[in-house]
């Protein structure tokens, strides 16, 4: 699977869609998808929950291992993607394609990767 | 003396030949001389005749009772002699925990229909496999809500006591702070509860019936407790939960107990089992393991363990306990007893229960000196007062083979069971007559 | 086959209690259950038969070869049940008076003396009721311990990376972070690194020795000085006790506290998952801490102490008293002989199995092992596509319980084999004969693994789905 070039990337394999300066959309990456193996529960915060950077905002469960996910961003949760809820294994198939939050009000952030820099990182991880 | 290894002397000989070294004490070479043991200060080995003997011996500096009229935590039931058939079978006593399914079909089933016998009793829709008993139960269960933003837990003081010090234990090594609730009248004061649940509390946890014996208004403590946004945590008796409201219809969000009485002997205080449920909203809390359906690979039904991502170990220091093994053949102990009485049979052993326990509370208060120490109804355990000192009275029942009630802060805590007789207790009845007369 | 539930039929039970002999008594219908119940109902003779099936599918010490790494799955003698079954100790009360159970007492007193002689520890507490929970309760006398001496900077545990997943769980239990020491190429504690972790802040060390790759760590007196030097406590993980009971003592390598598992080392049965007993012993001067109900003897009979800085309970009563009468008989039973006799050949079966197998199967660590090895099936799933969970279920058609898999973390394909001393030198060799037809069998026809396992009732159970769509009752 190509990593999609108009996405930015963080190290701890969580992807990021902006949509302005200050929303964004993330969900994880092919990379983290694999690892995890087949997906059977993603536990979201609420709308409305705040997200604090580099601390997990998110947890996700597959029958080997729940990794948790971390914010690449202190903002405010305002969406969360219901679909996975119910359907955990979209993330597996459609890892790009299923957003986890939308959050808003994003007043700090970390640097992070174009998809060259981070399938750099991929590599090495490997 | 007593030996379980098969291998001769001239078999080791050959094994350590393929090793390549000449001795047992080469086998240890990691080990610095400094630290091995020249001897171990234990008495030398004896044959299995021998140790009969001496734990026989030891057995009878016990007193057995004929008649046991205390509860307090341990309770004396009849346990059918088909749960003792069943739970000796020889691969029950000595399988190893269900890690490898397509071989452990028998006890994931049989997990499986212990976790479906619990959420019956409890009305819950989720139960775990157990855990060590009631006690550690209802820690696990407050630790369960351990919330950073609500740091406070609260316990009522009608728990059993020991179950307040477990819980206090735990929390205070989790960091929670534990606070009991006063009691008035032997139950849970609902005003101080009101004052004293607000959102710092994360949970709040209650007995029914409680230590006393007393059926409390857990309705009541229930809307309070979500009232102040906490969790509600229910710890029940299993044979009274039959015929008294379940923590589901009361609103509980976590039922815990001791399942002991479910067919377990007294033991002096263990093996027990520790049974929890919750609804499905909470599931993904429970700690320790739990069996879930599937199909395999031809599409048979079959059993697994499942959510295992949540436990130790897999997620080591994430987890949110550290428990390991359950109490599986009590767990099977539980099931096989459900099953033998049904329904009905545990129904009939809690009316019998009920029924001995308020005939035995009447007629103890028809002698002077005795009055019931509270006034709530309940189950089969009540408080009276005593006009003498409790260790004489004591003393002289147990001259006749009699386990009196429990002496609680002025006053004694009776149990009564469907194994006291009627005879049993008028005979009780008569000797505590007579011993308090004049 | 059917449920328990789906043999039910309405009307159908036993006979067990008599009517009632005294006035039925009513509780008002505001308290009465409303909620249905619905149990079995079948006769007993239909029990009998469901739970004999149930066994059909079991597979027990009895019916065959169990090496499970870390398990200590020796065998159960028969003798340990019936004294359990005993009367005068089923029949008797927690809360009798201390005169009436001085028996049970003495059990406990003695099961004390003689285990804290094995560990080379001063006091004993058997309330925890599996090694999971011991490892709480000695957790909770370290923190005890540093904050009566008034140092509540001691935050840290550290625990190695091999360890089993229960001591990071626990150490977070007593509300510690636990700090990972890495291991070193032979599989021991790299005490350079553990060197720069030590500091004011280290409350503790848990490690069990041999550790969990069935090597004896010989740097272990440096490694508990390290962390005494520091300020912090040694806690022992016992599960690997089998090895060295009578050998060596964790008390002599500085360690401070223990805890045992009588399930593995002791002899008394798993249950299929429990009851156990990890009861936990500790050097004098954490005594003080201990949980209520320490048995001592005061006059010439049998009584409960109550430890003056006890950390409370870690359950009610005193602990899986049963479980405790059966680990008393088996050491009555061996000895003092039987139990150095009992590590010793523990050892030696290990040995034989690892060194018939290391012409064949990469050994992930070289040497002389103790109770149990690791195998490594790294490269073997490299070369042929065959591995660890794929030798597992092809073990499991041949009527072999598989090894431990995938522990400890730190071996890649980890296969964990930990034979015991009490199976035959013929057992043995069955077993090695057959893990080398299937490396035969890896090396041509890969495809037969993954179709494995083929004759057990069920096969290659979809744990995906199980976790998906969650099932966990039976559905009236």
């Amino acid at each position: 699977m190509n990593n999609p070039k108009n996405l930015k990337y963080a190290k701890t394999h969580e992807w990021v869609k902006m949509i302005d300066d200050s929303t964004a959309l993330i969900g994880i990456t092919n990379f983290a998808q694999d690892a995890l193996g087949d997906i059977v529960f993603v536990n979201l915060p609420e709308p409305g929950d705040s997200c604090e950077l580099e601390t997990s905002f998110a947890d996700i469960e597959s029958v080997k291992a729940v990794s948790d996910i971390l914010s690449p961003f202190t903002a405010t949760v305002s969406e969360i993607n219901e679909a996975v809820i119910d359907s955990p294994e979209l993330i597996n198939s459609d890892p790009y394609g299923t957003w986890l939050i939308k959050v808003e009000n994003i007043t700090d952030q970390r640097e992070l990767l174009d998809v060259s820099a981070y399938e750099l990182v991929c590599e090495t991880e490997e | 003396m007593g030996s379980y290894i098969p291998s001769t002397l001239a078999e080791r000989k050959e094994m350590l030949a393929s090793i390549g070294v000449n001795s047992l004490d080469d086998l240890y070479v990691q080990v610095p001389a400094a630290m091995k043991l020249k001897k171990l200060d234990l008495p030398v080995g004896k044959s299995e005749l021998e140790v009969v003997n001496i734990m026989e011996e030891l057995s009878l500096k016990n007193k057995v009772f004929s008649a046991i009229f205390r509860g307090a935590g341990a309770y004396n039931h009849y346990i059918p002699a088909i749960v003792k058939s069943v739970t000796s079978k020889e691969e029950f006593v000595t399988a190893y925990t269900p890690y490898q399914a397509e071989i452990s079909q028998g006890i994931l089933q049989s997990i499986f229909e212990y976790q479906t016998m619990i959420c019956e009793l409890t009305g819950m829709d989720v139960s775990n496999a157990s855990v060590y008993d009631g006690a550690s139960a209802a820690a696990e269960a407050v630790l369960m809500f351990k919330d950073k933003k609500k740091p406070k837990a609260l316990i009522s003081g009608s728990v059993n006591p020991m179950v307040i010090r477990t819980v206090q234990t735990y929390c205070k090594g989790s960091g929670i702070e534990l606070v009991v609730v006063p009691t008035t009248g032997g139950v849970t004061d609902i005003e101080a509860l009101e004052k004293m649940a607000d959102s710092t509390v994360s949970c709040v946890y209650m007995q029914q019936p409680n230590y006393y014996g007393i059926i409390e208004d857990a309705e009541k403590i229930g809307e309070i407790s979500h009232s102040a946004g906490a969790k509600y945590i229910m710890g029940v008796n299993p044979i009274a939960v039959t015929i008294i409201k379940t923590p589901a219809e009361y609103g509980a969000d976590v039922a815990v107990g001791e399942g002991q009485p479910l067919g377990m002997p007294l033991a002096f205080g263990g093996p027990y089992l520790g049974f929890m449920a919750t609804t499905k909203p909470i599931m993904r809390k429970l700690p320790g393991r739990i069996v879930g359906e599937t199909k395999d690979v031809d599409g048979k039904r079959a059993y697994v363990l499942t959510l295992q991502a949540r436990e130790q170990h897999i997620r080591r220091e994430k987890a949110s306990s550290n428990i390991c093994s359950n109490q599986a053949l009590c767990a099977l102990t539980a099931s096989v007893f459900m099953t033998a009485m049904g329904a009905d049979g545990i129904k009939e052993m809690a009316n019998q229960c009920l029924s001995k326990a308020h005939y035995t509370a009447k007629s103890i208060c028809e002698i002077k000196g005795f009055e019931m120490k509270f006034s709530g109804e309940f189950f089969h355990e009540f408080v009276t007062t005593c006009p003498i000192k409790t260790n004489i009275l004591m003393a002289e029942l147990e001259k006749k083979g009699i386990l009196g009630g429990y002496p609680v802060d002025d006053g004694i805590l009776w149990c009564v069971t469907e194994m006291n007789s009627k005879a049993q207790i008028d005979t009780l009845v008569s000797i505590i007559k007579e011993v308090c007369k004049g | 086959m059917n449920l328990i539930f789906e043999k039910s039929r309405t009307g159908r039970g036993c006979s067990i209690l008599p009517k009632s002999d005294v006035p039925m008594y009513s509780l008002d219908d505001k308290i009465t259950r409303k909620t249905e119940l619905h149990l079995p109902q079948v006769a007993e003779v239909d029990i009998s038969r469901h739970y004999t099936q149930l066994i059909k599918r079991t597979h027990g010490l009895n019916n065959g070869f169990y090496p499970l790494g870390s398990c200590t799955m020796k065998y159960n003698p028969k003798v340990n049940e019936e004294i359990a079954s005993l009367p005068a100790f089923k029949k008797i009360h927690p809360l009798q008076p201390a005169h009436s159970v001085q028996g049970c007492m003495e059990v406990i007193a003695n099961a004390e003396k003689y285990l804290c002689e094995i560990s080379g520890m001063d006091s004993m507490t058997f309330q925890p009721a599996a090694g999971a929970h011991g490892e709480l309760t000695g957790i909770l006398m370290i923190k005890a311990y540093h904050e009566a001496r008034g140092d509540f900077k001691r935050t840290k545990i550290i625990v190695p990376d091999a360890a089993h997943g229960t001591n990071p769980a626990s150490a977070t239990m007593g509300n510690f972070t636990t700090v990972s020491v890495p291991s070193n190429a032979e599989g021991c504690v790299d005490i350079e690194k553990l060197r720069e972790l030590v500091g004011d802040d280290t409350a503790g060390l848990m490690l069990t020795n041999p550790n969990t790759v069935g090597i004896f760590d010989k740097n272990i007196l440096e490694i508990t000085k390290i962390i005494h030097d520091a300020g912090g406590l040694n806690y022992y993980d016992g599960a690997n006790l089998n090895a060295v009971m009578g050998v060596v003592r964790p008390g002599d390598m500085g360690f401070d506290v223990v805890h045992m598992n009588l399930h593995k080392t002791f002899s008394t049965p798993h249950g299929g998952g429990g009851p156990g007993s990890g009861p936990v012993g500790c050097k004098k001067f954490l005594a003080p801490f201990m949980p209520v109900y320490h048995v001592v003897e005061r006059d010439g009979s049998y009584d409960f102490d109550m430890p003056v800085q006890t950390i409370g309970s870690v359950k009610a009563f005193y602990g899986n008293f049963l479980v405790v009468v059966k680990a008393l008989t088996y050491i009555l039973n061996i000895g003092a002989e039987g139990i150095l006799e009992a590590s010793q050949n523990a050892v030696l079966n290990a040995n034989y199995m690892r060194a018939l197998l290391s012409k064949t199967y990469d050994i992930a660590f070289d040497g002389i092992c103790m109770h149990e090895f690791v195998i490594s099936l790294e490269g073997l799933k490299k070369n042929t596509g065959v591995s660890a969970l794929d030798v597992a279920k092809m073990l499991l058609d041949r009527g072999i319980h598989p090894p431990t898999m995938y522990f400890p973390l730190i071996v890649h394909e980890a296969l964990m084999f930990e034979p015991t001393e009490t199976e035959s030198k013929e057992t043995l060799d069955e077993a090695v004969d057959l893990l080398l037809s299937i490396y035969e069998a890896a090396q041509n026809n890969e495809e037969q693994f993954h179709q494995a396992p083929l004759h057990t009732p069920v096969r290659r159970l979809d744990e995906v789905g199980a976790a998906r769509n969650l099932v966990l009752r039976y559905q009236f």
